[in-house]
């Protein structure tokens, strides 16, 4: 499909800016101004509307194609959500600063709060703060906390712990907070290694981060034994909430032991994924780390307004406001629209699609943790291996048949992975079509190998070169 | 109740393929002592009874209120076709393209935004957004600390207040960030370019800055350059339309908030970061790139590119922790330059120019009030009253006027200082409003 550039003619015009009411002001400058205008597209509207409708189309989504990507939580985003998180399209955040200002914005403030204590009440955490833009962003942010609390203290830690089998942005979101990482290995039993964790803990150490379950979807038995010894050093426990879709009403990591933790507002809480962002990642703490909480707060006052309060001992200000507000009201939308009752209906139903899905395919492919798993389960195409077809084989051959493959090749400590998480959105009738393209992928790997390596066939384009694009690196359009 | 789909006799079937006895039985891994303590929030609702909620909160939100605010965040036209488009749910229900044959659509439009924006700032290169403004020139200031190796960089202070908060929280431990104030409403960039030394890894402004002030950048790029360090300029990106772009002036790396490029205002969010740089400078980027390459059979296509600097593969030597980033906010900012087009982006800043020069005049009238900027400005500028500014803002809010930022608030010693926004969505009428406003306030 060509460019949207590639369409532009010369003096074409698109939407028109509003009637000029004001006499034309003098040009600026000769050294300030710009010589001629920017290279955007001379295109109309609807050359436009088609040019991104056409774009659409080459787009699997959640909408249009079952999407059991692992670790992402591809579920169903309810379209009232769209309706009410796009009431607040023209409230000004800047107003809320202004001498007076709180006033006006009463509403959005109290959704603010709200969801704060949605949040708390579901971890089980004390304060919540709704800053943090993303996932990884609410990593750094839990974790430059747990660094004010230490320095408050008068200690100098220098190592964050992790796992090896935790998701790439809890050492790299702990590097980006100054800190040294040490990895954990993971044990014959699925878990991170609790005699090489023991070992690892010292007086040195400023937090341990989890994901629990952790991302091969298992339930660590012994996270309150973590917590207990990481404690017991004087270190904090940091929960990675990114799997949180399994655990609602179940277990609150509050309870368990950790002192810091972060959600995904776009897995758990249904909020849309973008195409890659916007999401929104609130951090949530126990009492001891609220003063170090981002400044400002939004503050529930003696007669029952609500105001914007500097926040003096805290990490200072992690965005520009309080957060990718319209996502956070698409959230405090659903929690409320579902309720307690419906969460837990989330987390059960989330949970029995998972373990059916293991059930059904784990007779041709390799599960390499057979057990009860939580909301998604991680296979490998070891199996597979003997018939020269590896774990993206199966993935391209899915695409034809109109599945976004699952996550492939993570968690790293499983080779060949494949990572499916259905989520609770799913009807059993829709798996099982799944099912059967899978358990059909595994017959042709024996009988006709080279069709997968073949794949995608259906697509706009086949495989592609990804060498090349690293090389060339052509990253815009000349 | 949560979109869930099984009905009991599925759910029957289900268990019995797995072997289970109950759903319940299936959280027997968690021990029993780890279960919630707690689990109390109220019953759920439909979608009516939600929306009146909604509705109430939102009917709260001052949108109603006429701005002459910015801070960074600005209230301008969203053509119809951004909505709609960007609604499209292949769109907004999609995630990250890790599988590209199926991901073309969001891929092949990141590459056309990644254009967008290194035209629009005259760079060569950028990312698929950052999460929004203040973030990005944290984003930048990591990034020319790896590249030079140095650990000290210059801020002007007229570079928003909140960008700057946020900047000091990601360097806090990393960096030495001494802040040169501005000269009135000005960036000092005489004390600038003597405020770089050897050991400095970047000098960074913003342009139009705090205060609306336009500056020529190239004497204070020459100078960092000279002595080994960068100059990363914050652009605020209608004024692209009328202003040289950072690139031509000199500029390593640019940054921004994409806001005004499509998104609505939406009470903070969510936005989007932009970030461009020169090519050499490409594998330092933070985040999502997007590259161009061929299938197979020679088609032209699209892939995430250079993930090796990512996280998912580098871990901690990733050059960044980011990974979902705003990727239907820079969709809607693509959609927002290719509807209005290369003559309707600079009709747009003209009109923002001339809007915002006609209430600069027209204020500048008042009796008390005179105009602090010394040189030129794009759609913002600060006035000095003969009073203070936060007391007379809190007088014209009761008339629905948001009349401005009082300065004083983050530049002690400016209390009479006011920074007034005026985009292309305020009338005539509006602005002629402000000034009677502004006038009666003054006089009583």
């Amino acid at each position: 499909m060509q460019l949207i550039y590639e369409k532009s003619v010369p003096g074409r015009k698109g939407v028109r800016t509003p009637i000029p009411d004001v006499p034309k002001a003098a040009p600026l400058a000769a050294d300030l101004r710009r010589e001629a205008p920017v290279a955007l597209p001379e295109v109309s509207e609807l050359d436009v509307v088609r040019h991104f409708t056409g774009l659409s189309r080459r787009n699997f989504s959640v909408d249009t194609n079952f999407y059991p990507l692992g670790s992402c939580t591809m579920k169903y985003n309810a379209k009232i959500m769209e309706n009410a998180g796009s009431l607040f399209a023209d409230c000004h955040p800047m107003l809320s600063l202004l001498p007076g200002g709180e006033n006006l914005v009463q509403g959005p403030l109290s959704l603010i709060h709200g969801l704060e204590q949605q949040l708390a009440e579901i971890t089980g955490m004390d304060e919540v703060t709704t800053q943090p833009l993303a996932g990884a962003h609410g990593e750094m942010t839990g974790i430059m906390v747990i660094a004010a609390y230490h320095k408050a203290r008068g200690e100098k830690r220098k190592y964050v712990i992790v796992p090896d089998s935790s998701h790439g942005t809890n050492p790299a979101s702990a590097a980006m907070a100054g800190y040294e990482i040490v990895t954990i290995p993971t044990a014959p039993y699925g878990d991170m290694d609790l005699d090489a964790y023991r070992a690892a803990m010292s007086s040195e150490v400023a937090a341990v981060m989890m994901t629990c379950p952790n991302t091969l979807g298992l339930f660590n038995p012994h996270v309150a034994e973590i917590c207990a010894i990481a404690h017991e050093a004087g270190a904090l426990t940091y929960y990675d909430g990114a799997n949180l879709n399994a655990i609602m009403g179940k277990v609150r990591p509050g309870d368990v032991g950790f002192d810091v933790i972060h959600v995904n507002l776009h897995k758990t809480f249904g909020t849309p994924h973008g195409g890659g962002g916007p999401g929104s990642g609130p951090v949530g703490v126990k009492k001891g780390l609220i003063p170090y909480l981002p400044t400002p707060r939004v503050a529930k006052k003696a007669d029952g307004s609500f105001g914007v309060e500097a926040h003096p001992e805290g990490i200072g200000r992690v965005s520009d406001f309080f957060g990718n507000f319209a996502i956070m009201a698409r959230a405090f939308a659903y929690i409320t629209m579902l309720g307690g009752e419906g969460l837990i209906e989330v987390s059960e139903q989330a949970v029995l699609n998972a373990n059916y899905m293991a059930a059904r395919l784990k007779g041709e492919y390799e599960l390499p943790y057979d057990m009860t798993c939580m909301h998604e389960c991680v296979f490998s195409a070891s199996r597979q291996l003997k018939y020269g077809v590896h774990a993206i084989d199966v993935a391209k051959y899915l695409i034809d048949r109109g599945y976004h493959p699952p996550t492939v090749y993570f968690p790293l400590n499983v080779k060949e992975a494949i990572m499916i998480e259905p989520t609770e959105t799913e009807s059993k009738q829709t798996m099982d079509a799944f099912i059967e393209v899978m358990l059909e992928a595994a017959q042709v790997a024996k009988t006709n190998p080279e069709a997968l390596h073949e794949a995608p066939l259906t697509t706009p384009v086949g495989r592609l070169d990804e060498t090349r694009a690293a090389r060339m690196l052509q990253v815009c359009c000349e | 109740m949560g979109y869930c789909a099984n009905t009991p006799e599925e759910i029957r079937e289900m268990l019995a393929v797995i072997g289970a006895g109950s759903v319940e039985e299936l959280f027997a891994p968690i021990p029993a002592e780890l279960r919630a303590k707690s689990f109390d929030l109220p019953a759920g609702i439909s979608e009516f009874e939600l929306m009146q909620v909604m509705r109430g909160k939102a009917a709260a939100g001052g949108a109603d209120v006429v701005p002459f605010i910015g801070g960074g965040i600005y209230d301008h036209i969203i053509p119809a076709a951004v909505d709609h488009l960007s609604g499209r749910a292949e769109f907004y229900t999609a995630y990250t393209p890790y599988q590209p044959e199926c991901s073309q659509g969001t891929l092949q439009a990141l590459f056309e935004y990644q254009t967008a924006i290194c035209r629009l700032t005259g760079m060569e290169a950028s990312n698929a957004s950052l999460y929004d403004g203040g973030t990005a020139v944290a984003e930048a200031a990591l990034m020319a600390m790896r590249i030079t190796g140095r650990s000290k960089v210059v801020l002007d202070a007229s570079v928003n207040p909140l960008h700057r908060e946020v900047l000091s929280g990601y360097l806090a431990r990393l960096a030495e960030v001494p802040q040169v104030a501005p000269k009135g409403c000005d960036s000092d960039l005489t004390r600038l370019m003597a405020s770089i030394d050897g050991d400095t890894a970047a000098v960074i402004v913003q342009n139009p800055n705090f205060f609306g002030s336009v500056a020529d950048l190239a004497a204070l790029a020459a100078k960092a350059h000279e002595l080994g360090a960068l100059l990363i300029v914050s652009l605020y990106p209608i004024a692209a339309g009328l202003v040289k772009s950072p690139g031509e002036m000199g500029a390593d790396i640019v940054i921004g908030d994409g806001q005004s490029l499509g998104n609505p205002v939406s009470f903070g969010g969510p936005y989007f970061g932009f970030i461009t740089t020169r090519k050499r400078f490409i594998r330092n980027l933070p985040g999502r790139i997007v590259g161009e390459t061929v299938d197979k059979n020679g088609k032209r296509g699209y892939v995430l590119t250079l993930q090796a600097r990512e996280q998912h593969i580098k871990r901690q030597k990733a050059t960044s922790n980011i990974c979902s980033n705003q990727g239907l906010c820079a969709l809607r900012g693509l959609i927002f330059l290719s509807a209005l087009g290369k003559d309707g982006f600079a009709e747009l800043a003209s009109l923002n120019h001339d809007k915002a020069e006609y209430a600069k005049s027209l204020l500048a009238k008042i009796k008390g009030v005179s105009v602090v900027n010394a040189g030129a400005t794009f759609n913002e500028f600060t006035v000095s009253l003969p009073g203070n500014a936060a007391q007379v803002v809190e007088k014209l809010l009761a008339s629905g006027v948001a009349a401005g930022v009082p300065a004083g608030g983050y530049y002690p010693g400016m209390e009479n200082a006011l920074v007034v926004t005026v985009t292309e969505k305020r009338t005539k009428a509006e602005i002629d409003r402000l000034a009677t406003l502004l006038e009666d306030a003054l006089c009583n």
